[in-house]
């Protein structure tokens, strides 16, 4: 086990310099941010060059890239084309993030869990038969007409929550973006379990305690739910990372101040040091959330032994 | 696929795995295996077994009739989409501007003036051809790197492994705005392209793990031993036996890719007017939906529909396959 | 959390009544503003640059310093006219020495005098070029602006030799060459004094901006929220009529909209473009639409030989012609922006320099007239124009795709025109400045101050900042130079319309329409209104 825990860490390293190179050299690829900043107009050259000059921007790609990853290791993530700090708009960015990845994971667990084991046992019945083509219909509707949808009618047309999100980004105010957000890992939650239950539910075991006489709830919260779940709560861990990089659309539609939207505001204004240093993280929150998956699989199923 | 990036999740010391979010019963992708030798007694049958036995479910298989019927239709309209609508989807007159359904012009007229219904038609081609083509892209770069490391290992397939991780760690809508924001072309090709890039680890660590099994099976083993090439190994015996997952994963990634082109044409990134397109259509009607729903509501039920046909079909196609579920 | 604010807000305007205690809106920290009235919330956008004055070139920004500093001159909210704010007086003898007497009395918020120090040191920070300032240029004209802010190489001297502290509230100014407006320049944002904390401790003020305006600022959370307080002692005669400002960040104008309407906001001020066939239905008569200093045209690339050859000034017409800017405002902008007859603003007013109808038939929808045109110019280069547009701002998608169905219903050709838009802001203006561009592409002016040179000088002299078709004409230019050396303000604007006429004759870019402002506001608010920079008058509100 521990052998195999410092392979993997020993891998994550390529990984990582790899994904922060290729998202360094993306935006770079956009060209060159200085004219944005002058408004409708061109920036004088010698104010261009100094620009320039203190975003680093005049030293080949590979050197800023070095420098760029030497100051990160001392925690430096460089500064803001307004002045701030990247770790700044990181300390704001980030908790309002996890908020609302937390409130997607709850929907996935408790919604997706609940839909998947109702089916699963009810293989083949109406009830299956309407779930299944629901979560069908949420993968195939794209999230920002669910979301845009969602906005309008909850929010516009009848009043229920607030269209947009807080400064403050409240739980409750997270909700319904939450939702959208889960939407379509949620319809994937509920597929996997319901086929890992309906598997299951043929097994030896699972006959053996019917067999036994022990009541239904028992069997199913005991034996069949726990073995079930093992492929569901390693996909929920893995979705942590996709979640929380991938609430551009959502957090735009209902102006939350994340992750996603920083990432936007730093793509449109190409700056290169707020889109690496917010990527740069969720990279590594993605590999570390996918190796403590991994290792939860062995916990969770004891067959699994790791060399 | 929107808002999330998909992935795929490294299950290889796990030996069972699941597939990620593009694939839908994942759990069963997979495990895709060759269907166990004594499903039909003569081994000769073999190959042809897997595919006719497939043939002989789907056929039977409401969902898939529906979902080929509807695939059907949406590529006859985007060869020839003017068998259904005579207009062009570019003739648009303001003063008509959000006008409701009237005669001659079934699902009204949008913000600026443009007949809806035409632009839905037209759409359909934009949307089809690049699910298709990126999807085409996406299986065949895929399959040929998954499947090359699969077979050789060694270093090649350490340094295979990590790139794909590296893909995956980047989220997809993220990278598009990113390189799609610097392309000026107004073609469909940008948008393919992206697809396939941040697409084929998908396929190919798929295809590599299919390919894995498929070596180890005897009859490999025993060719092997006859002296076949390597080239004959992967194209005569193990290709065969290793390609059904890769269809299955990328016929849903099909429709997971038209909706990723709404996404970014929403983002104002994906495709350029003048090419017609759902995407194009839903993004600029999204802000007017409290005046003109019916612009958004055409293009955004064209393209789930699309979209679900393919999962579907995609969804019948690996039940059929997956010897697990007779 | 809707009906939660509902009651906050029922009890708000009771103890407005009782106690006039101020009330911040949509969960803000509401209770520190005091005096007049109550708190409002107002739609933000994050500004782009540090919020220092001289490095401050967009609305946003612009916003807050409009209400934390007060320079020499305000532009009049309701006719744009500079007046006099901390200058006493301004004179001159010639149009190229001037001498300021600073008014007495005004201090900024934390106490400090404002003197003419204040002044000259805050312009000497916005022109040297260590300071990356982005308006430096508009110290341009002062004498020895070469020397601190050379085009290359490193500077030769800290301050500008053109300005000179003669006492403690008077300092003369010498500029570089005649400008006989140039103190009606000095409302501009980068002209602001700046008090000694400011060089102290920098990075101390630019978390919390210091200012000698009618507000101070309470709070600032950086790319989420500003809160702004009435400062109480603000000696000016313009102070706040309500508690104080809470500015909240929006990244999607339709959000912010929404959220007005849902009650969360109680002013936006740009409804966007999708939103206004509804805004009366939602907001009755508390939607504000008035002109504004901005118009919109199309520039073309004169550095392309296709757009800048004989004859191809009539294709240029011919375009401009295709164009029905009436049914497009109408349609697209619900009346928000007025066709465009010349290429200056209705703001001017016409001894400012509008003049509508400067432009003629050539900004007059004639389908057939612009067929032949474009034909008899030898046709569109490539046979297709694509009108190049940032979409990441604004609404440019919708009016762009409407102005290219109009030339494409005009020139009876499909594909004779496509909008071609470019991803970021960023992007676009690269394109611009390395000179990409390859047919016409948006050009957006807002004035920086109510002069008819600021419509014409930056946009089509020869090389100026913001002349990014790089159109050059020495007719033009010559012009231009007559004009900047008058004294008589009449004559100056006349031989300025003259120039303007070269413009038109040669179609160096097509007038589109001028920009109203718009906003929508909450009904706790009264008095609002929109000064010519489209910017909220927010001193003015009045909350409960």
């Amino acid at each position: 086990m521990g052998r195999y825990v410092v392979r993997r860490l020993l891998q994550m390293i390529p990984v990582f310099i790899g994904a922060t190179l290729l998202i360094f050299l993306m935006v770079n690829v956009m060209g060159d941010p200085i004219a944005g900043l002058c408004g409708d107009r061109e920036c004088d050259p010698a104010t261009a060059a100094q620009l320039r000059h203190e975003f680093g921007l005049d030293q080949p790609v590979w050197q800023q890239y070095a420098t760029y990853m030497g100051n990160v290791f001392t925690g430096d993530f460089g500064t803001a084309f307004n002045g701030q700090p990247v770790t700044e708009l990181m300390g704001t960015a980030f908790p309002v993030t996890i908020r609302l990845t937390i409130v997607a994971i709850l929907f996935e667990i408790v919604v997706g869990i609940i839909l998947g084991v109702v089916t699963g046992l009810r293989r083949g019945r109406p009830v299956d038969t309407g779930v299944l083509l629901l979560t069908l219909v949420v993968i195939s509707v794209p999230t920002f007409v669910t979301g845009l949808l969602l906005q309008l009618l909850l929010g516009v047309k009848w009043g229920w929550i607030d269209p947009a999100v807080s400064s403050e980004a409240a739980f409750g105010e997270l909700i319904v973006p939450g939702l959208v957000l889960a939407s379509v890992s949620l319809a994937y939650v509920t597929r996997l379990t319901r086929t890992s239950i309906a598997e299951n539910r043929r097994s030896d075991y699972v006959r053996t305690a019917i067999a036994k006489g022990l009541p239904r709830h028992r069997v199913i919260t005991r034996h069949l739910l726990r073995n079930s779940l093992i492929p569901v709560v390693t996909f929920i861990g893995t979705d942590i990372g996709a979640l929380m990089g991938g609430a551009i659309v959502t957090e735009r539609i209902f102006n939350i101040h994340g992750v996603g939207y920083q990432l936007y505001q730093g793509i449109l204004r190409q700056n290169t040091q707020t889109v690496v240093g917010f990527v740069t993280v969720l990279v590594l929150v993605f590999l570390v959330a996918n190796l403590v998956v991994d290792l939860l699989y062995a916990v969770l199923d004891p067959r699994i032994r790791y060399a | 696929m929107p808002d999330q990036e998909p992935y795929e999740p490294e299950r290889a010391i796990a030996g069972t795995g699941m597939g990620g979010t593009m694939d839908l019963g994942a759990s069963e992708a997979i495990t895709l295996e060759q269907p166990p030798g004594p499903d039909g007694a003569d081994p000769r049958d073999k190959p042809r077994s897997l595919w006719s036995d497939a043939w002989h479910d789907l056929r039977r298989n409401p969902v898939f009739i529906i979902s080929a019927l509807v695939i059907l239709f949406l590529i006859v309209i985007s060869l020839w989409p003017s068998l259904i609508a005579s207009g062009s989807p570019l003739k648009c007159d303001l003063a008509k501007a959000q006008e409701g359904s009237q005669a001659g012009h079934p699902f009204g007229f949008n913000g600026q003036g443009c007949d809806v219904y035409t632009r839905t038609v037209y759409g359909a081609r934009t949307s089809v051809a690049v699910g298709i083509l990126a999807t085409l892209g996406v299986a065949v770069l895929g399959s040929v790197l998954g499947g090359l490391a699969g077979f050789f290992g060694g270093g090649g397939d350490a340094i295979l492994s990590r790139i794909t991780d590296v893909f995956f760690a980047i989220p997809v809508v993220l990278g598009g705005l990113v390189l799609l924001s610097v392309i000026t072309s107004n073609t469909i090709w940008p948008v393919i392209g992206f697809i396939v890039l941040l697409g084929w680890p998908q396929i190919s660590r798929i295809a590599r793990g299919s390919v894995i099994t498929a070596k180890q099976n005897d009859y490999v083993q025993a060719a092997r031993a006859l002296g076949a090439s390597n080239s004959r190994l992967l194209l005569r015996h193990i290709a065969p036996n290793a390609v059904a997952p890769v269809i299955v994963v990328a016929t849903i990634a099909l429709g997971t890719y038209i909706s990723l082109e709404a996404t970014l044409s929403f983002l104002g990134v994906g495709l350029k007017p003048p090419s017609v397109s759902w995407g194009i259509d839903i993004s600029s009607a999204a802000p007017y939906v409290r005046n003109a729903p019916h612009a958004l509501l055409w293009p955004s039920g064209a393209l789930a529909i699309t979209v679900l046909a393919f999962i579907m079909l995609g969804d019948a196609v690996r039940d059929a396959l997956d010897p697990k579920l007779r | 959390m809707r009906g939660a604010e509902h009651a906050k807000w029922a009890a708000c305007a009771a103890a407005v009544v009782l106690a006039a205690t101020a009330c911040g809106g949509g969960g803000g920290d509401g209770g520190s503003g005091g005096g007049s009235g109550g708190v409002l919330s107002s739609s933000w956008g994050d500004p782009q640059n540090p919020l220092e004055p001289a490095n401050t070139n967009e609305v946003q920004g612009g916003k807050v310093l409009d209400m934390i500093f007060r320079g020499l001159k305000k532009y009049d909210p309701k006719t744009g006219e500079a007046k006099n704010m901390l200058a006493e007086k301004i004179d001159t003898s010639d149009s190229q020495n001037f001498t300021v007497t600073v008014k007495d009395g005004w201090t900024f918020s934390n106490g400090e005098k404002v003197t003419a120090q204040s002044f000259v040191d805050a312009w000497n920070y916005g022109a040297s070029l260590k300071n990356n300032q982005r308006n430096a240029y508009f110290f341009a004209y002062i004498d020895g602006y070469d020397k601190v802010h050379p085009e290359s190489g490193s500077q030769s001297a800290d301050t500008l030799s053109g300005l000179k502290v003669t006492g403690p509230r008077t300092f003369t100014i010498k500029l570089n060459q005649k400008f006989s407006s140039f103190p009606d320049t000095l409302g501009y944002a980068a002209f602001a004094p700046l008090p000694k904390a400011f060089f102290d401790d920098h990075d101390a003020w630019l978390k919390k901006p210091v200012g000698n305006g009618p507000y101070q600022v309470d709070n600032y959370t950086r790319g989420s929220q500003m809160s702004l307080r009435k400062w109480d002692d603000y000696p000016g005669d313009d102070k706040a009529q309500n508690g104080g400002v809470d500015l909240k960040v929006y990244t999607d104008n339709n959000t912010a909209y929404t959220d007005l309407i849902a009650g969360n906001l109680d002013l936006v001020d740009d409804v966007p473009a999708s939103q206004l066939k509804n805004v009366k239905n939602d907001l009755g008569d508390r939607y504000i639409n008035t002109p504004a200093g901005i118009i919109q045209t199309l520039a073309f690339p004169f550095y392309d030989n296709d757009w800048n050859k004989s004859g191809s000034e009539k294709v240029r017409k011919g375009l401009s012609m295709a164009i029905d800017r009436k049914q497009i405002t109408d349609t697209i902008f619900q009346n928000t922006r007025t066709p465009a007859t010349d290429w200056t603003s209705p703001v001017l007013g016409e001894e400012g320099g509008y003049k509508p109808g400067l432009c003629g038939d050539a900004c007059e929808y004639n389908a057939e007239e612009a067929k032949k045109l474009v034909k008899e110019g030898g046709g569109l280069p490539g046979g297709q124009v694509k009108i190049t547009y940032n979409a990441d701002t604004g609404s440019h998608k919708q009016w762009v795709d409407a102005v290219c169905n109009s030339i494409n219903n005009a020139l009876d050709n499909d594909r004779a025109c496509a909008g071609n838009p470019v991803g970021t802001f960023a992007d676009f203006r690269n394109q611009i400045t390395d000179k990409k561009m390859s047919g016409p592409f948006r050009a957006g002016w807002q004035m920086d101050y109510p002069l008819i040179q600021n419509f014409l000088q930056p946009l089509y002299y020869t090389n100026a900042s913001s002349n990014d078709g790089k159109w050059s004409n020495e007719e033009f230019d010559g012009l231009v130079d007559k004009a900047n050396g008058q004294t008589d303000t009449a004559e100056a604007v006349k031989t300025f319309q003259q120039a303007e006429e070269v413009v038109r004759d040669n179609m160096a870019a097509i007038p589109l329409w001028y920009q109203n402002g718009s906003a929508g506001y909450s009904d706790r608010l009264s008095n609002v209104e929109l000064n010519p920079f489209s910017v909220p008058v927010y001193n003015e509100i009045k909350v409960g």
